[in-house]
């Protein structure tokens, strides 16, 4: 067996590879590390899933390893949890992000609840892989930014990855924890890439730790999953309008990095909280609330949010609309008090 | 796998085609060994009880009278402000027993919120199984030790929990049985469908108890389902559906053994509709006169599972009046040491909400835990009538 300590040929160290990439082999290698874990979804078989993010799983695990189950979300997951009561470790995939919704019940009922409704006598190691977000023309129940929903409940870890190498170690970690966690893949990143060597992966912070992924004097952009890129081609246009960001990517939901979070904005003065989700009852104001608790007397000016527009994922014709791109977030950047008037 | 050929054949023209038959069609399975009897099956009263074991009809009977009597203590003790809610199960007692005796040390059982008295029978702590209606915790036992998941209040949502359990132990290679109970009501929910169609196409070692007791709170069968019965529901899933009396403990017992050795078999699931009725109100807080009639539940009493099995063995000669007052002696007992330990206050610690929604407290966590245990430290220290 293969494992994640499998030395690389130095050819190979330097490769591009793909966020789909990466995500598959974290699943291999953690199902060829754990006869336990188990891969179940719509489609994950055969065809390797429609984004093809389980291709080869099951040829090489088989059926009873990778399972193409009925189209019954509700199942899938109900399922799962039956299965991991019984010592396995499920890896469910959901199709898309508003297919998961049939599964709710058992996830805020029971996958969420399990482990305190049972005083720990009964962990569910679950991961529940989410492909979320727009941005790939996706057509009416194919594009939600369905994280807020998941925040809400306690009892679930909420990950979502903006890099290859994340991907791959988020993942490996997703699956080898002893707590539910709803694992949202940005698809629009699917098909980004990076050199990353998927025999010598490196190696990735513990769920729950943030990551500042561009360091910077004079505002902090706090971002997630597919706005990742989106804040990072904002800092560098920002250089010409004079202003030094920081970009910090959450990686983890839940459990919220406060400390990565205040840190940064402390030193920075300035903060615009950036995602897809809409802004009325999404991340973006838990984000600013907690960090307006921390940092209120280091603040030049009120926390911004730019976030999607409050209302249903347009059709794909009018998505380009509703992403929250490089412009907005400058245009916030622009509203963040920079000289005061007296 | 053979993928499908890239060159598609073209169709002649209008002019030039000539339609031909689709690939041949035939049912992927035959119904009728899946189609359940025209009656509920009964054992009391003929052969088959008088064929069975005397050991088992007797310790069937000393738990139905044991259940009843732990339906009413502890009703009374919800009456008494002991427990928050109880839902009874009076009537249904062999429905319950019957289900907890079936099952194998390493089996599994998964029951509803009605359904305490299983979980007592298959020998949990009696305290333990009511902590949940008293309110004291959620689930007050650990379900791996005796097997038994917790009790599940949203309805059927416990059904897909058991066929991945199942599915898992056979995976492993475990000679294991899942047996899962719902209720009439619990039947229209989309869990269920989708838990017994998951079960047949895993062919997964399960068997389904649906307690048809008539009610779901208030709503009537007939407003619940337009099936010929329950069982019938079986067939659209490609599995084996019986119908038995719900009353009769023997009867349900015979038919869950044999649902579950075919699941042993590997065979695949069953659906058992135990035909029962629920002769108590919903919970303590329902009133059950608003929507059914005294005569009703009259005729459902007269066809009480403890009497009928009692009949039996009274009639065989197995049991006498003094064997019937020593069984009723041992379940007042029972019940007043339910009633004793439950009178003592439950050891309560406001800690214990953060101890385990995590496998470790997040920081966020730890931060409201010491935000209680400080409100707590101050509300002793002002009961204690210090100065702050």
């Amino acid at each position: 067996m293969t494992g994640v300590g499998t030395l690389p040929l130095a050819a190979e160290a330097a490769k591009p590879a793909t966020m789909a990439q990466a995500l598959r082999r974290a699943m291999r290698d953690a199902m060829a590390a754990d006869p336990s874990v188990h891969v179940l979804g719509e489609d994950v078989g055969t065809l390797g899933g429609v984004f093809r993010i389980t291709d080869g799983l099951a040829a090489e695990f088989g059926d009873e390893r990778c399972t193409d189950t009925p189209l019954a979300e509700a199942g899938i997951l109900g399922a799962a949890v039956g299965m991991a009561m019984y010592g396995l470790r499920p890896v469910v995939e959901m199709q898309f992000d508003a297919f998961a919704y049939p599964s709710f019940e058992q996830l805020i009922s029971h996958v969420a609840k399990m482990r305190n409704r049972t005083r720990g006598a009964m962990p569910l190691p679950i991961t529940v892989r989410v492909p979320y977000g727009g941005g790939i023309g996706g057509v009416e129940h194919h594009s939600d930014s369905s994280e807020a929903y998941y925040m809400a409940t306690p009892g679930l870890h909420v990950v979502t990855p903006a890099t290859v190498a994340d991907a791959y170690g988020l993942l490996r970690a997703a699956i080898a924890s002893d707590d539910p966690v709803v694992f949202l893949e940005p698809k629009r990143l699917y098909w980004s890439k990076a050199p990353w060597s998927q025999d010598a992966p490196a190696e990735v912070e513990p769920i729950g730790r943030a990551v500042v992924r561009r360091s910077g004097r004079t505002a902090t952009l706090i971002t997630y999953g597919p706005s990742v890129p989106v804040c990072l081609e904002a800092a560098e246009a920002a250089q010409e309008e004079g202003w030094d960001l920081e970009v910090v990517d959450l990686r983890s939901l839940v459990p919220f990095d406060d400390e990565t979070v205040a840190a940064s904005v402390r030193r920075t003065g300035r903060a615009v909280v950036v995602h897809e989700s809409t802004g009325f009852g999404g991340p973006g104001g838990e984000i600013a609330a907690r960090v307006t608790e921390r940092c209120f007397h280091h603040l030049e000016a009120p926390v911004l949010r730019v976030a999607g527009f409050d209302i249903p994922y347009p059709p794909p014709m009018l998505e380009r609309h509703h992403l929250p791109g490089v412009d907005r977030v400058l245009d916030a950047v622009a509203r963040l008090q920079w000289e005061t008037e007296n | 796998m053979k993928k499908s050929s890239t060159s598609v054949q073209e169709l002649p023209a209008a002019a030039a085609y000539r339609p031909t038959p689709p690939p041949a069609w035939r049912p992927r399975t035959d119904p009728a060994p899946l189609l359940p009897d025209p009656e509920p099956y009964r054992a009391l009263g003929t052969d088959a009880a008088a064929d069975a074991d005397p050991a088992l009809l007797l310790r069937l009977y000393t738990e139905l009278v044991r259940g009843r009597r732990y339906n009413t203590q502890a009703t009374a003790l919800t009456k008494q402000g002991r427990l928050a809610v109880y839902p009874s199960s009076t009537g249904q007692e062999a429905c319950e027993v019957a289900a907890a005796l079936v099952l194998r040390a390493q089996d599994w059982l998964f029951p509803s919120y009605r359904d305490t008295l299983a979980v007592v029978a298959r020998g949990l702590d009696p305290v333990q199984a009511l902590t949940l209606l008293r309110g004291d915790w959620h689930t007050g036992y650990d379900p791996h030790e005796h097997r038994v998941a917790p009790l599940s209040t949203p309805l059927a949502t416990q059904l897909p929990h058991a066929v991945g359990l199942a599915h898992a132990a056979r995976l492993k290679g475990d000679d294991v049985v899942a047996l899962a109970l719902v209720g009439d009501g619990g039947t229209s929910e989309g869990d269920f469908h989708e838990a017994l169609n998951f079960a047949a196409v895993w062919r997964a070692p399960v068997v389904f108890l649906v307690q048809n007791n008539g009610f779901a709170i208030s709503v009537p069968l007939a407003k619940q389902s337009a099936a010929p019965s329950l069982a019938h529901k079986a067939v659209g899933y490609g599995m084996p559906g019986r119908l038995v009396d719900g009353n009769d403990a023997v009867a349900v017992h015979t038919v869950l053994g044999q649902a579950m050795e075919r699941a042993r078999r590997g065979e695949g699931p069953t659906l058992v509709e135990a035909v029962t009725y629920r002769v108590d109100a919903h919970t303590n807080a329902d009133d059950a006169t608003r929507y059914r009639d005294a005569q009703e539940v009259d005729t459902w009493r007269a066809h009480d599972p403890i009497r009928l099995l009692e009949h039996e063995l009274t009639r065989r000669g197995l049991l006498d009046e003094e064997g019937i007052a020593e069984v009723a002696e041992a379940a007042e007992e029972m019940a007043a040491r339910l009633r004793e330990r439950m009178n003592a206050e439950p050891a309560l610690d406001p800690m214990d909400l953060f101890a385990h929604v995590h496998a470790e407290r997040t920081s966020q966590l730890r931060e409201q835990e010491a935000q209680l245990r400080a409100e707590l430290a101050a509300s002793a220290g002002e009961g204690a009538g210090d100065q702050r």
